[in-house]
């Protein structure tokens, strides 16, 4: 079944790193994400095409796990820790900064495209309570000022290199 | 010549250690010869990071909030000229004391002492020296009777004897079986297992291959959340490094054992930790657990016998193999022996990381190791095994972290987080989040877990909101005692126990916000009021920075809050630097 099929042409194959065995389609969801930043609905039929399982279960998949969007997202993606430690540590006065700097909720992404703001179980840095990551960058022991400062450093940053 | 080593996990990163990292290599471009400079994991004092050690023939000064302006002074004056610098070390003025006193480092042994990219520093501390014994010395039964002798339980929560399980996989019938370290580490406030993959990754390694020999399996999987990137480079770097030196693969040590372990990552559900639910997502499916038994040791990944074990469990194993079970057994009490890392998070002095005997109290935990409640507050209560466990009243802190003495408060020792809350944490708001989040996290499969959890979130809801009644307490009770009757695995099952005990100690809290709408730790906005008193000089800043004007006055005249206007967001509270704005 590894031939691929005309209309799956614009995706690069050799990102697919199916290697025939059971238990590959989490990391081929992964690997699709990793390419477009979400799982688009024609990554699925392609994923469906190469490894013989049905579409309707690999949805079923992407909609069960946290990780997998069907959405893109902004540039910058600010994942905000809401474990029990940043939750006893503030992460309402952190969750309001950024609501006040980027004018959105959870799960929604600004208007110029530039930060999507997520919600995250516990990113496990604990004791830097509280805590968001930007890009995967961590960033701990906030306080409004602190954040206010990263995020603004960051869209001038973005702004910057789209110049 | 000197050693440096920089604090490079996680928390030593986002605390600014790659900026120290680099401005060392800046230095040693200046002076060449004068130092080696490398890395090493989490030493546990995260909440000093970043941390700078430097080492001369056993003599260690260790550094601590190192930026890269204080580098030149430190290479300077210590590397160079011989001297520390007294005013910047961590043991400076007491500031760590008692921290490393009380601790028993066996899982810990290597944090932040060795560099974890460095296969050969962890050989160096006597590292593959466990399966080496094992392989070479000993019987696979010999080797799983010296894991029963060490007394030692799972440390992913749930506790039972590891022996106990190896001995049912090894006896288990098929020719084909598997390996698993359970890495999924989802309890919101829990760190070990990220803080041990990151600064000793060849130790767990080295635990699941004696356990392959030991029930004899020749494939492994480490299942590892995908929000520990970190822990997942350090994996798969240690992997292939043993891999190059012949201590992975075919015919290893020449003893004709062979292993492989591959890493499959996580994709974000919590449910997913448990070992139904991981075998199910390592298969490409939806996490869902499955009815037990079959247990995993007899039917687990594609059919197979399957051994899984959590991070600290294996990491645990190489020690106890060279050093044998007795040992370890030495530590602890009676059901309960060797020594226990948890992650200290919260309103405690020293956040971090810690390993300490079982059988010490919690309080010493807390005020001994971690040196007490932040700003001096009243200690209130602690909170052990996240989701599944349950908060224990700080008068009850004299208990010591035993499996069966944490299990009669309510709580559980769980996987190791132990948050501190101390006067200004709300008991119904804990118990809020976590029903919140073990209603998120609820897979959908069994009714009660699926829909009962979501009608229980919404009563310390109503509650927090001031919409309360007394009604809603024996409902929360009985909602939960369903949901524990009815669902199929460990997260519907102890999903009520925050609750329970929340209510259990605190009821009062409860019923302050019922009865007389007051959050007692003002955390709960709905029922917070602001008013301005008499310290008000006038200067105008909670006028400016009120977004419903619900704030009015002349200048430095007392200003005065409109409490139907007021949408209680505490900003004239945050910005007033007199006092002046009393929330109550
Ligand atoms: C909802 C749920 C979540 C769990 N999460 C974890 C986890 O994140 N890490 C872990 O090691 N064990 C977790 N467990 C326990 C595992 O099912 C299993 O008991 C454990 O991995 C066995 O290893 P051990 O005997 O070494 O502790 C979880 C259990 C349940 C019910």
């Amino acid at each position: 079944m590894a031939e691929s099929h005309e209309e799956f042409k614009q995706f690069n194959v050799d990102l697919w790193k199916f290697d025939g065995h059971e238990g590959a389609l989490i990391p081929l969801l992964q690997s699709a994400q990793d390419t477009y930043g979400y799982v688009p609905e024609k990554a699925m039929h392609y994923i469906s095409h190469v490894t013989g399982i049905p579409a309707a279960e690999i949805y079923g998949v992407v909609t069960f796990y946290a990780q997998f969007r069907t959405r893109p997202l902004g540039k910058n993606i600010i994942r905000v820790c809401n474990g029990t430690a940043c939750h006893v540590n503030g992460v309402k006065m952190l969750y309001d900064t950024l609501q006040e700097e980027l004018g959105i909720n959870y799960e929604e992404t600004t208007d110029d495209g530039l930060f999507s703001l997520v919600s995250v179980a516990c990113l496990g840095c604990c004791s830097l309570a509280p805590v968001l990551t930007i890009n995967g960058e961590v960033h701990g022991r906030l306080n409004v000022a602190k954040t206010r400062k990263i995020i603004r450093e960051f869209r001038t940053r973005t702004k910057a290199s789209e110049q | 010549m000197k050693t440096i080593l920089v604090g490079l996990g996680t928390c030593g990163i986002s605390a600014g250690g790659e900026k120290v990292y680099r401005a060392l290599q800046e230095e040693l471009k200046e002076h060449p010869g004068t130092f080696e400079l490398k890395e090493t994991g989490c030493i546990g004092m995260c909440y000093r990071e970043p941390l700078v050690e430097v080492i001369d023939d056993g003599e260690s000064h260790l550094y601590a909030e190192v930026t890269p302006e204080r580098i030149g002074r430190i290479v300077e004056e210590d590397v160079i000229g011989g001297t520390q610098i007294d005013d910047w070390l961590a043991l400076a003025g007491g500031q760590a004391e008692g921290f490393f006193d009380k601790q028993v480092r066996i899982v810990l042994r290597n944090s932040g002492i060795i560099d974890p990219g460095s296969i050969e520093e962890y050989i160096a501390r006597d590292g593959y020296q466990g399966v080496t014994k094992a392989l070479k010395e000993m019987t696979p039964e010999e080797v799983i009777k010296d894991v029963l002798d060490s007394g030692l339980r799972g440390r992913g929560g749930g506790g039972f004897p590891t022996g106990k399980k190896w001995e049912f996989t090894r006896a288990s019938a098929g020719d084909k079986k598997y390996i698993i370290c359970n890495a999924d580490e989802g309890d919101p406030g829990a760190f070990m297992d990220r803080s041990v993959l990151e600064s000793d990754p060849h130790s767990v390694l080295e635990g699941m291959m004696i356990a392959g020999y030991a029930i004899g399996a020749d494939e492994a999987y480490i299942y590892c959340r995908a929000e520990y990137p970190k822990a997942i480079a350090r994996l798969r770097q240690a992997i292939s490094q043993a891999q190059r030196r012949g201590l992975l693969g075919e015919d290893i040590l020449g003893t004709g054992f062979n292993f492989h372990i591959k890493i499959k990552e996580g994709a974000g559900a919590f449910v997913c930790g448990e070992e139904t639910a991981l075998i199910a997502s390592i298969e490409g499916r939806r996490g869902m657990p499955r009815f037990r038994p079959p247990f995993p040791a007899v039917s687990g990944l594609w059919g197979k016998p399957t051994n899984i074990n959590n991070v600290e469990t294996f990491a645990n194993i190489p020690w106890i193999i060279q050093n044998g079970g007795a040992a370890f057994a030495a530590y602890g009490t009676e059901n309960s022996k060797g020594t226990k890392v948890f992650a200290m998070a919260g309103k405690v002095q020293r956040t971090g990381l810690i390993e300490v005997p079982m059988g010490l109290t919690i309080r010493s935990i807390i005020f001994d190791v971690c040196g007490g409640i932040i700003d001096n507050k009243r200690f209130k209560a602690v909170q052990m095994g996240g989701p599944s466990g349950g908060c224990i009243p700080a008068e009850m802190c004299d208990i010591g972290v035993d499996y069966q003495e944490v299990n009669k408060t309510g709580a559980i020792m769980g996987s190791g987080g132990l948050i501190v809350m101390d006067e200004t944490t709300c008991m119904v708001d804990v118990a809020k989040f976590f029903l919140t989040f073990t209603q998120a996290e609820s897979c959908g499969k069994c009714t009660f877990c699926r829909i009962g959890t979501k009608r229980r979130r919404e009563i310390p809801e109503r509650i927090t909101d001031g919409q309360g009644t007394m009604d809603d307490l024996d409902n929360l009770e009985e909602l939960s005692d369903q949901i524990r009757a009815a669902s199929l695995c460990g997260l519907g099952q102890t999903a009520p126990n925050p609750v329970i005990t929340t209510l259990k100690y605190f009821r009062d809290e409860y019923e302050a916000h019922i009865v007389d709408k007051k959050c007692p730790a003002h955390v709960c906005t709905p029922l917070l009021t602001y008013t301005i008193n008499e310290l008000c000089n006038g200067c105008t800043a909670c006028a400016r920075a009120c977004p419903t004007a619900a704030i009015t006055g002349e200048k430095k005249g007392m200003h005065f809050l409109d409490q139907e206007l007021c949408i209680k967001c505490g900003k004239c509270f945050t910005v007033c630097r007199f006092d002046a704005v009393t929330k109550d």
